[in-house]
């Protein structure tokens, strides 16, 4: 290799600098001296400066005055400065750099040049960093380098041509009768590249993807040829002939075979080959059966093939090899929806993977642990999931304390048993549930009613033993207000009676006040609770009167205000303090409030009973029979207007008018509602789906609701795309003004 | 698609940094000591894909990476590429640098790192895997370096040594001085 010899000075005296002060002296000299040199304009060494300013451009230091002689040394005749110019526009440039735009016609002069490699710069440069205008100036003549070159050319035009779809995606057509005539050719690379093009257009255009459903054929005629053939040594990676053309194929083959008879058809002896044929003792073995794999769980193949599918993916997670075992969850995760009771059978393996020392293993076994949990075998699923919760790694305890969660709630056997789990997560993990734990625990707690007693002695335990966890330390102290009375009972039928007494429990409270670990909201928890204590102890009310006057000078507001409420409770109020603090009714499960994107997989019609929001009414209410434009959703410059017309006594006529502030087009705008089930809702088809930008055009939907038991609670959700990412928000709507709704 | 590709050394120095999505300098910078801090705390017989990297991607994005002696070579990828390929996709390209660079070791990556750029533009282009067999890989390589060296070679030297003399402004030697009442007459030599 001939050296660099400026280059390696340089990077000599950087490597000998023993401070980092001392090497940002060296770069800084250095630096001066690259920029004085670009300003003369003939020299010798402009291949060097360069190479020296990307050096010191990967070690962190800024380089942008170099883009102007990258687009030099790209006009340059000399191949070395085009070389270095064209790399150093990879790395300097990219499109939102106005520079990048005077590189478009060198580029453009550098794809007819007659020396290859400089063709293979310029394409190598387009594909990197090619802006949409550059793409759409260059796609013909990718098109001509596609069909008449020589194969180093067109392999490198054909990854050029999927960068170019990739940016401007109206170009595909383009590029697909030349892709089609590409896969004849004999070159393994142009192959490869032919291949990636084609899956592009098919990822992209349904059309693309029909057409290209003839070329299965072809398809299954080049991986026979790769699969059966002898040794070749050009392609051979350890006894597997060209391995990563075998996979794309497959892949290609997946897309084109998913959801279509035909084409799985003509690929099933294909797969069934390669999948009995393949050496898997090496990597490149694996990565091949792997992907066949998943071909035959994507595409419609024969029950047969299924089988052998899912048996080789049994196979793969008993290997020794780690990334083996990681590859099979990751594609048992993907079959895990559709062929259920095959991963099933691997449930044991799996539950063992949990307790692998390597992280990522451990995240996959989580995720598929999860997902495979059902009735029949919550009881044990939940043991081996406790036990990996209180030895996981810490990324990984928030995602699995809501997975048990989640679990816990679908599939569990007993209330009691149900309590415990939450409980027992919580003492591990307490720090790392979400906040909405605690009040669905309390709403759990509420509803089992008979297990009041042995549901409030664990907790004061727990609560004796730690206080640190914050919602462990929240429910308890509720508890222990609500059911402070069964507590001091001491008789239990499910754990041994334990006598506590009154003044015990007021300790415990207090330390909770006290502690410095207790969050505001927890001593605010621990406050209510010695209050309410007040109407079930009999001995020491006197007490909990002077730790409430205590705090009647608090610093936290919150705990001030209500030990003053709690105060005047004791003096003026006395007469009405059992009444106040008496035990509080079933809590029912209200609707939650507005969330964005939470997704807990049920339809968004069937809500089942939905009761009013309390108190908080986004919409004024105005006399009825008029009509009114309303504001109910307004953010990131989209707005929802609606807009309420009285038909009858019960029904309504809503108009939804959607539009668009933003500067950007929003698209695949819809909106659907959902309203109790006394509520019949009638939505008619909309003026349409998209939002050109700046209000330039609405979007009206008309909405009929006929609602006799004048109780209107109705969620609207709008999700809409914009500048390629998809928006989902949900509004809710407590009334519609026109509507006079009695008994709020 | 190849997101980007990193080397760097055991102590978190970057070797070769290849971004394939545009990224500000300082975002590069702190991806790659993120992606250092992940790999580094991994153990020698834990597998060789990494989740959880924020920065470059989120939660489509995986990191594969090989310990070689004292580099790791991690390659940031997305869901469409096949992860057991990559990671032979890796073991080739070390093998090609290998081959070109007789024994490669990291001083050849330090002191040549335009070079393992242009063997690396051969097979990874615009974040797609572009050529997988070694020799071709080395051979395009071969002619590449070959075409480089004619050009900057010994012959052109002297045709811009001549140009640069005869460019040189030598200032002109004045015939006669007067300073005052002395009047020197310079004589005329003749140009060597």
């Amino acid at each position: 290799m001939s050296p660099s010899v400026p280059l390696q000075e340089m990077i000599r005296a950087i490597r000998s600098a023993r401070t980092q002060c001392e090497e940002r002296g060296v770069i800084q000299r250095e630096c001066a001296a690259i920029r004085a040199q670009f300003r003369q304009s003939d020299n010798g060494g402009r291949s060097h400066n360069l190479a020296k300013l990307l050096y010191v451009h990967m070690l962190g230091y800024p380089a942008h005055f170099g883009q102007m002689e990258c687009v030099r040394m790209i006009a340059s005749p000399r191949y070395s400065e085009k070389r270095v110019g064209y790399l150093g526009a990879m790395m300097l440039l990219d499109e939102k750099q106005d520079a990048s735009l005077l590189i478009t016609n060198s580029i453009k002069n550098d794809l007819s040049h007659s020396n290859q490699y400089v063709q293979s710069l310029a394409l190598c440069t387009l594909a990197c960093m090619g802006s949409a205008e550059m793409c759409r100036d260059l796609a013909p003549e990718i098109d001509r380098l596609l069909r008449a070159s020589n194969s180093y050319i067109k392999k490198k035009a054909a990854l050029c041509a999927v960068h170019i779809v990739r940016k401007v995606h109206d170009l595909g057509e383009m590029f697909a009768p030349a892709a089609r005539s590409l896969l004849s050719e004999k070159n393994h690379g142009v192959l490869h590249g032919a291949v990636v093009l084609i899956t592009e257009l098919c990822e992209r255009n349904l059309e693309t993807l029909e057409k290209f459903r003839k070329a299965v054929p072809d398809l299954v005629q080049i991986m026979k040829g790769l699969v059966i053939s002898g040794y070749s040594p050009e392609h051979d990676v350890a006894g597997i002939s060209d391995p990563f053309l075998q996979v794309r194929i497959l892949r290609l083959l997946r897309i084109l075979g998913h959801n279509n008879e035909a084409a799985s058809d003509a690929m099933n002896d294909l797969l069934a080959q390669v999948a009995t044929n393949t050496d898997s003792t090496k990597t490149v073995g694996n990565a091949v059966l792997y992907e066949t794999v998943l071909t035959v769980l994507d595409i419609k193949s024969e029950s047969g093939l299924r089988v052998l599918a899912v048996n080789i993916l049994g196979r793969f997670l008993l290997n020794n090899d780690r990334n083996i075992r990681y590859i099979a969850m990751i594609s048992l995760q993907k079959i895990v929806g559709t062929d259920h009771n095959a991963v099933q059978r691997h449930r044991g393996t799996i539950v063992d993977c949990l307790k692998d020392q390597d992280a990522s293993v451990k995240r996959r076994a989580l995720d598929l642990s999860l997902a495979l949990v059902s009735a029949s075998n919550i009881r044990s699923m939940m043991k081996e999931l406790l036990i990996f919760l209180s030895s996981c790694p810490l990324e990984l305890r928030s995602q699995a304390a809501s997975g048990i969660f989640i679990a816990a709630e679908r599939y569990a056997p007993s209330q009691r048993w149900h309590i415990d789990t939450i409980l027992h997560v919580l003492t591990t993990a307490g720090g790392d549930v979400r906040d909405e734990t605690v009040p669905n625990l309390i709403q759990l707690i509420t509803n089992a009613s008979e297990l009041h007693c042995y549901t409030v002695h664990k907790l004061y335990r727990a609560l004796l033993t730690d206080i640190s966890q914050q919602s462990l330390v929240q429910v308890a102290c509720w508890c222990i207000g609500e059911y402070g009375d069964l507590l001091l009972r001491g008789e239990c039928q499910e754990t041994e009676p334990v006598q506590v007494h009154e003044d015990d429990v007021l300790d415990a409270l207090e330390t909770v006040l006290q502690s410095h670990m207790s969050s505001p909201a927890t001593r605010g928890f621990a406050l209510t609770a010695t209050m309410k204590l007040s109407t079930r102890i009999t001995d020491n009310v006197d007490r909990i009167r002077s730790i409430v006057s205590i705090y009647g000078s608090c610093i936290d507001v919150e705990l001030q205000q209500r030990a003053v409420e709690y105060n005047a409770l004791f003096k003026k109020y006395d007469h009405m303090r059992a009444a106040v603090l008496e035990r509080m009714p079933v809590i029912e499960k209200t609707a939650p409030g507005q969330t964005n994107g939470e997704s807990t997989g049920e339809p968004i019609k069937d809500i089942q009973s939905v009761k009013v929001k309390q108190g908080e009414l986004l919409l004024p209410q105005p006399p009825a029979n008029q009509v009114h434009d309303t504001n109910v959703y307004e953010k990131d410059g989209v707005t929802l207007t609606m807009s309420c017309e009285k038909q009858s006594a019960t029904g309504l006529t809503v108009t939804l008018t959607a539009s668009n502030s933003t500067e950007s087009d929003i698209s695949s705008l819809t909106l659907q509602a959902a309203v109790p089930k006394s509520v019949q809702l009638h939505m008619k088809a909309p003026s349409g789906d998209s939002l050109p930008a700046r209000g330039a055009a609405k979007v009206t939907q008309m909405v009929v609701l006929n609602n006799p038991n004048k109780v209107g609670l109705t969620r609207i959700r709008i999700s809409y795309s914009s500048q390629g990412s998809a928006f989902q928000d949900t509004i809710q709507i407590d009334a519609f003004p026109g509507l006079s709704a009695a008994g709020h | 698609m190849i997101k980007a590709i990193l080397i760097f050394n055991n102590h978190g120095k970057p070797r070769l940094i290849r971004f394939y999505q545009y990224f500000a300098e300082d975002m590069q910078q702190q991806i790659i000591r993120e992606t250092f801090h992940l790999v580094s705390k991994r153990d020698d017989n834990v597998c060789n894909f990494l989740e959880g990297g924020s920065l470059i991607g989120g939660s489509d994005y995986k990191l594969i990476y090989r310990h070689y002696a004292t580099l790791y070579f991690v390659f940031c990828v997305d869901s469409s590429e096949s992860e057991l390929g990559i990671l032979d996709l890796i073991q080739v390209f070390v093998e090609t640098l290998d081959k070109c660079f007789e024994n490669v070791c990291e001083l050849d990556l330090i002191f040549h790192m335009d070079k393992v750029h242009y063997i690396l533009q051969e097979v990874v282009m615009g974040g797609m895997v572009l050529e997988t067999n070694m020799n071709e890989i080395t051979t395009q390589v071969d002619v590449q370096n070959r075409m480089e060296k004619s050009e900057g070679g010994l012959s052109a030297a002297p045709a811009r040594a001549v140009s640069a003399v005869k460019n040189m402004n030598l200032p002109e030697i004045p015939r006669n001085i007067n300073i005052g009442d002395i009047n020197i007459k310079v004589p005329s030599l003749s140009p060597f």
